[in-house]
């Protein structure tokens, strides 16, 4: 296709959905209005079920649905990716020699940040029903903390400490999960992923019913989906040669 | 408050037009990171933690770090690539 042809179809397209977006979004409650008809239905609801994140309330309570769906989206994606990175047969992997060789600067932040961000990811994971975060957020600081392994200059050091089959399991047994507490809200309470926990006192950890399980569960499934993606595309990059032919 | 969202807004919109005008991938991987952080500044003025959460782990972390990885791996590829011409013309010759 020539370059003047790809441009006219990219300008019919971006046309079509740029007048589409504003046509759907002319009847929006305008920016910084006070008129916000979602907030007065889900502000009450999240406090009726004992819930002070209200986000959470909406994305484990509310429409925890759609959150079942995100987290199906996540681990088909990262058993994908895993497929896609596995070493072919052309390839083969090798021990990787440990090459030390980092600033010290960077090792002391390194070695300093690991904890923390791990406690931090764990706090975020354990509140999600009270605090800003939740699940995903948490579960990505987790993750990512992990990492900080690498960074530190060690990657013998990240595999040893990140066996990835645990994680794997994490991955699949975080999505199940989900499905069973929202079979048993089914069995209790008559609708798929029912809130069927008793709400507790407003603002503590274990209030929110199930969502703070719902929460943590993500948390774990996240974790595991992370590591796994990740420790694929470090398989491919450090660990994977192509054979020599 | 409206003056701080126009701010971050046009932080977000000058960071988002770095990252396309990078030349090179790994000066995009870079650039994007910094445009997360970006949005994040501006999910926090909006008043979403949450969503400024997420982008902080995934926007600024996770992704640019999969996109590099994925640079130098073809990169890998590619020099080994020519090695192997390099060799089969020297063994023409």
């Amino acid at each position: 296709m020539t370059r003047p042809a790809r441009l006219i179809i990219f300008l019919l397209g971006g046309g079509v959905v740029a007048v589409a977006f504003v046509l759907a979004t002319l009847d929006l409650p305008h920016f910084g209005s006070d008129h916000h008809p979602y907030r007065d239905l889900s502000v009450p609801a999240a406090v009726q079920h004992g819930t002070a994140n209200v986000v959470s309330a909406v994305n484990f309570d509310q429409r925890a649905i759609d959150t079942f769906g995100e987290e199906s989206i996540l681990i088909a994606s990262v058993v994908g990716a895993a497929a896609l990175l596995r070493p072919s047969r052309e390839e083969t992997e090798r021990r990787v020699p440990d090459l030390g060789r980092t600033l010290e600067s960077t090792r002391l932040i390194g070695y300093v940040l690991l904890p923390i961000t791990l406690v931090l990811g764990m706090d975020v994971v354990a509140h999600g029903g009270t605090t800003p975060g939740g699940g995903f957020q948490g579960g990505v600081i987790l993750a990512t903390g992990l990492h900080l392994l690498y960074v530190v200059g060690s990657y013998p050091a990240l595999d040893r400490l990140r066996p990835v089959v645990p994680f794997e399991i994490a991955d699949g047994a975080g999505a199940a999960s989900f499905a069973v507490v929202g079979l048993i809200g089914l069995g209790s309470t008559g609708a798929f992923l029912g809130n069927f926990l008793p709400f507790g006192q407003f603002g503590q950890i274990l209030s929110t019913g199930t969502v703070q399980v719902l929460s943590g569960v993500v948390g774990v499934e996240v974790v595991g989906g992370m590591v796994v993606l990740l420790s694929s595309f470090f398989e491919q990059e450090i660990a994977v040669r192509p054979e020599d032919r | 408050m409206t003056v701080l969202v126009a701010v971050a807004l046009t932080v977000v919109a000058l960071a988002g037009t770095a990252v396309v005008l990078a030349d090179a991938p790994e000066r995009q991987a870079v650039t994007l990171a910094v445009f997360g952080v970006t949005l994040v500044v501006l999910f926090v003025v909006l008043q979403a933690p949450d969503v400024a959460l997420s982008e902080l782990g995934i926007g600024t972390a996770i992704v640019p770090l999969m996109v590099m990885l994925t640079i130098r791996t073809m990169w890998k590829d590619r020099q080994q690539r020519e090695r192997r011409e390099d060799r089969r013309s020297e063994g023409d010759a």
